[in-house]
């Protein structure tokens, strides 16, 4: 096609001793469309916040067309012709505006004439909009009216006002259905025709395959590998996102897996899962693993009488379960700790005894008044056990670091004696010495009899922790894996929609 | 480089301290200096007979204080006590003075009105989803209007003219009026009621299972659903507290007057929110609780009991009510927001 347009050379980029990027390097060619790959936390978002002007480097120079540019915030980068389409489009579109609105806010927003010819604008966004064939969207529509794939054309039609010579695609397909996806794809097909340079940034393998014609590979905020589409295979790539010799960091004790505790059958909600069965017996852990986006939060939440609209059938130690909220799976012995938990698993603002004694009042309670000596008993407990680095069980629970918190998140439900327990990424935003903790936690959990499902992203600690493997894809489990079947590979194959070659 | 940060943070903690010190006891201190000043100025008003008065006028805005601050407790906002109250005032008269209905009636059906507007609080907020204050402010004005046209905008007192010709049958009965004018082991009724409801506040807000599932509740709606508390439950109940409170605050009212006075209730509301705001400070407190609210019921009662000795037109009270209820509100929004920056 046309030549290089953007170099990225040995970007350095530091969150306090953490490394986020460690000399990573990118480039781009005009009319290309390049795929930036990489597991979580390899560096892609940080090097895409880089390049959009969030982040300054520490160190390393940015060449767009033969020139240096100093991105010191996302106005420069936008000045400079580079956009990026988020995977949360909403932040960045006013859903109060219309479409014609949006599509040419900035050129209004910054300078221009005081009056602003609505006919003039509307004219303009429905001329950008047919660049992006989409003449389908009603450019006086109120943004709040559109779908999801629709908002995404509209913030890249905002790109095109601009001429933009870089769009970024931070895992648009995500959010979309297939044949959403499909309609993208011919836009950035077009654009890529028309001289824009695309990054797009995906955990799906086969659209990766289907759509780039390089595919860059990330890991540990460095370039490991690139590809020529076509030229390569799906193994080889994810083999370079993980690394050859990664070995497992959790030594795997065998243990006794006793009764099926849990079963589930035909389980299915009206926006995410679709016909859901699996078991978990006594003394098993289960990891649920897929990529952000496959369902498993909804999965988590369902199993907790917490989503609505839910069909199919739970049942618990044979008993059937009527799960109409949280308090009857509660009851049933079923204990939850959420993927946010600042959001939804603790009260931030109340202290650790206060928070630990919550789902189990009436333990803590004579009659009716509390008694806090016995409340403080059980946060000592808690501390003890799951190693808590605190020495107060009265301060708030907003002084205390990730990791501790998550570990009074588990621990509230300790009073409760519950059969099941549901881990909701309880990793996410961990130190390690915190995750080793969690991780013993939950194996002891299983070898006193307990059942464990433990819902994750993260491949390689599902592959520690787990008897057992349960892969999702767009809310459904596509795969059932032995410890002994379960690689990185498979998994990572299976999660991004992927088939094995028999 | 590093020395420099190393003193800047030094004066950080020095004027956080400051700030944390001055939002703990600051609240106390200034209602010290206010009784300080007064008595300072005038000898009328250290006396035992006085402080018996300030109780007293603060005994039914304290009841509407405690209505909203179990609304605030669970993240809501009760704005329609003030209305509830004058409902109730003209309702507990009316019982009496038109229908001559025994005493235990007069006492307990104005209950059930207040009860009735909290269910009707709780339904549009809690089923329709309307936000608290815009619910809760809907409210206000139907209350409001229900009352006059209830009373066709007339106050009740004994032997009115009635629009329907004659005089109305009834009257107050002297049990009725010992409870807004009689005197207990030397302090007003009022006082004694306003102190027994405060304690039973106090103890199942701060050391109840019930106390708990509030806060929590208001802290975070999410985890407690999470954490199996019926949320609407919880708040419907903290809505029937705060009408079933403004109603006892109604025949509180007409006991002390001796009437069904017309609007009893409207200019009380925001002293009561006043009072809620001013109570976050006590203490360090930083969200509502009982004995803070106490407080500034007292605060707010001092000052214009004080004011008052000190010939301040009434007309001028507003001007001093809104100021607290500024000073309140910013005190516990600046601390909030460097609270909040930090984490």
């Amino acid at each position: 096609m046309g030549g290089q347009l953007l170099e990225m050379q040995a970007i350095t980029k530091g969150f306090g001793p953490v490394k986020a990027l460690d000399g990573a390097a990118f480039t781009l060619e005009r009319g290309e469309i390049h795929a930036l790959l990489g597991v979580n936390g390899a560096g892609k978002s940080t090097l895409i916040k880089v390049l959009s002007g969030v982040y300054p480097q520490d160190a390393g120079s940015i060449w767009l067309d033969g020139t240096e540019l100093a991105l010191n915030s996302p106005k420069a980068a936008k000045k400079n012709g580079i956009y990026c389409v988020y995977q949360e489009v909403d932040t960045a579109l006013i859903a109060d505006l219309s479409v014609a609105e949006n599509i040419l806010l900035d050129s209004f927003a910054a300078a221009g004439p005081l009056f602003v010819s609505k006919r003039k604008i509307r004219s303009r966004a429905r001329e950008v909009l047919s660049r992006l064939q989409s003449e389908h969207i009603d450019v006086e529509q109120k943004v709040s009216q559109l779908s999801l794939a629709d908002k995404q054309l509209v913030l890249i039609a905002r790109a095109l006002v601009h001429s933009a010579k870089i769009i970024i695609f931070d895992e648009p397909t995500a959010p979309l259905s297939v044949h959403e996806a499909d309609k993208l794809f011919s836009v950035i097909r077009s654009l890529s025709a028309q001289g824009v340079g695309c990054i797009f940034i995906s955990h799906r393998l086969p659209e990766v395959f289907e759509l780039c014609s390089r595919i860059t590979v990330m890991r540990d905020g460095r370039h490991v590998a690139g590809f020529l589409t076509a030229q390569a295979e799906q193994q080889e790539v994810v083999e370079a996102m993980l690394g050859r010799a990664l070995s497992r960091e959790l030594q795997h004790v065998e243990h006794a897996v006793r009764d099926t505790l849990l079963t589930v059958e035909n389980l299915s909600d009206t926006r995410k899962l679709k016909e859901i069965s699996f078991t978990a017996a006594s003394g098993e852990v289960v990891g649920i693993v897929g990529l952000v986006g496959a369902g498993k939060s909804e999965l988590a939440k369902a199993l907790f009488g917490a989503a609505e609209q839910v069909s199919g059938k739970i049942s618990l130690g044979g008993q059937p379960l009527r799960l109409k909220h949280s308090a009857d799976a509660i009851k049933s012995g079923i204990a939850l700790i959420p993927e946010e938990r600042r959001k939804e698993g603790l009260f931030v603002h109340e202290s650790l005894e206060a928070n630990a004694s919550f789902p189990n009042l009436r333990k803590f309670s004579g009659r009716l008044f509390m008694n806090k000596v016995e409340e403080q008993r059980f946060a000592h407990l808690i501390i003890d056990k799951l190693k808590v680095k605190t020495s107060d069980t009265t301060t708030p629970l907003t002084h205390l670091s990730g990791g501790n918190q998550q570990k009074v998140a588990i621990g509230k439900w300790m009073s409760l004696d519950s059969r099941l327990y549901l881990f909701d990424e309880p990793t996410k935003g961990v130190d390690i010495g915190a995750k080793v903790d969690i991780f013993h936690l939950i194996r002891e959990l299983a070898e006193s009899g307990k059942s464990c499902l433990y819902f994750t992203s993260e491949i390689q600690e599902a592959l520690g922790i787990s008897d057992r493997i349960l892969v999702m894809c767009d809310g459904r489990i596509v795969k059932e894996l032995t410890r002994e079947q379960a690689t990185q590979e498979r998994i990572l194959l299976y999660a991004s929609g992927g088939e094995e070659a028999v | 480089m590093q020395a420099v940060e190393k003193k800047l943070s030094k004066q950080h903690t020095t004027q956080e301290k400051v700030i944390g010190f001055l939002y703990k006891y600051g609240a106390i201190g200034l209602l010290a200096i206010i009784i300080l000043y007064f008595s300072s100025i005038s000898s009328a008003f250290f006396s035992y007979g006085n402080f018996t008065d300030i109780l007293r006028s603060i005994s039914i805005v304290t009841l509407l204080a405690l209505g909203v601050t179990f609304t605030l407790v669970v993240d809501g906002f009760d704005l329609s006590v003030g209305s509830t109250m004058s409902l109730s005032t003209v309702f507990t008269a009316s019982l009496m003075v038109w229908y001559d209905l025994p005493l235990w009636l007069v006492l307990l059906l104005p209950l059930v009105i207040g009860v009735l507007v909290g269910l009707f609080n709780s339904f549009l907020i809690v089923i329709i989803g309307i936000p608290d204050l815009l619910a809760t402010l809907s409210m206000m004005y139907i209350v409001a209007g229900l009352h006059r046209t209830y009373t066709e905008g007339y106050s009740i007192y004994n032997y009115m003219p009635l629009t329907s010709g004659g005089t109305a049958s009834g009257e107050m009965s002297s049990a009725f009026l010992w409870i807004g004018q009689g005197h207990l082991l030397g302090l007003p009724v009022p006082v004694w009621i306003m102190l027994a409801v405060v304690s039973v506040a106090y103890v199942v807000l701060q050391h109840t299972r019930w106390g708990r599932v509030f806060y929590m509740t208001g802290g975070n709606p999410e985890a407690a659903t999470l954490s199996g508390v019926n949320v609407k439950k919880v708040k419907t109940i903290a809505y029937i507290v705060s009408g079933t409170l403004a109603s006892m605050a109604g025949i509180l009212f007409t006991a002390r007057v001796g009437s069904g006075q017309i609007d009893a209730g409207a200019p009380l509301l925001m002293e009561a929110v006043a009072a809620v705001f001013v109570g976050y400070a006590v203490l360090g407190a930083g969200r509502p609780n009982v004995l803070g609210t106490f407080f500034g019921a007292a605060v707010i009662g001092i000052l214009l009991n004080g004011l008052t000795i000190q010939n301040l037109p009434y007309y001028a009270f507003d001007i001093i009510k809104g100021g607290v209820l500024v000073a309140a509100l910013a005190v516990t929004y600046v601390y909030a927001k460097r609270r909040f920056a930090k984490t």
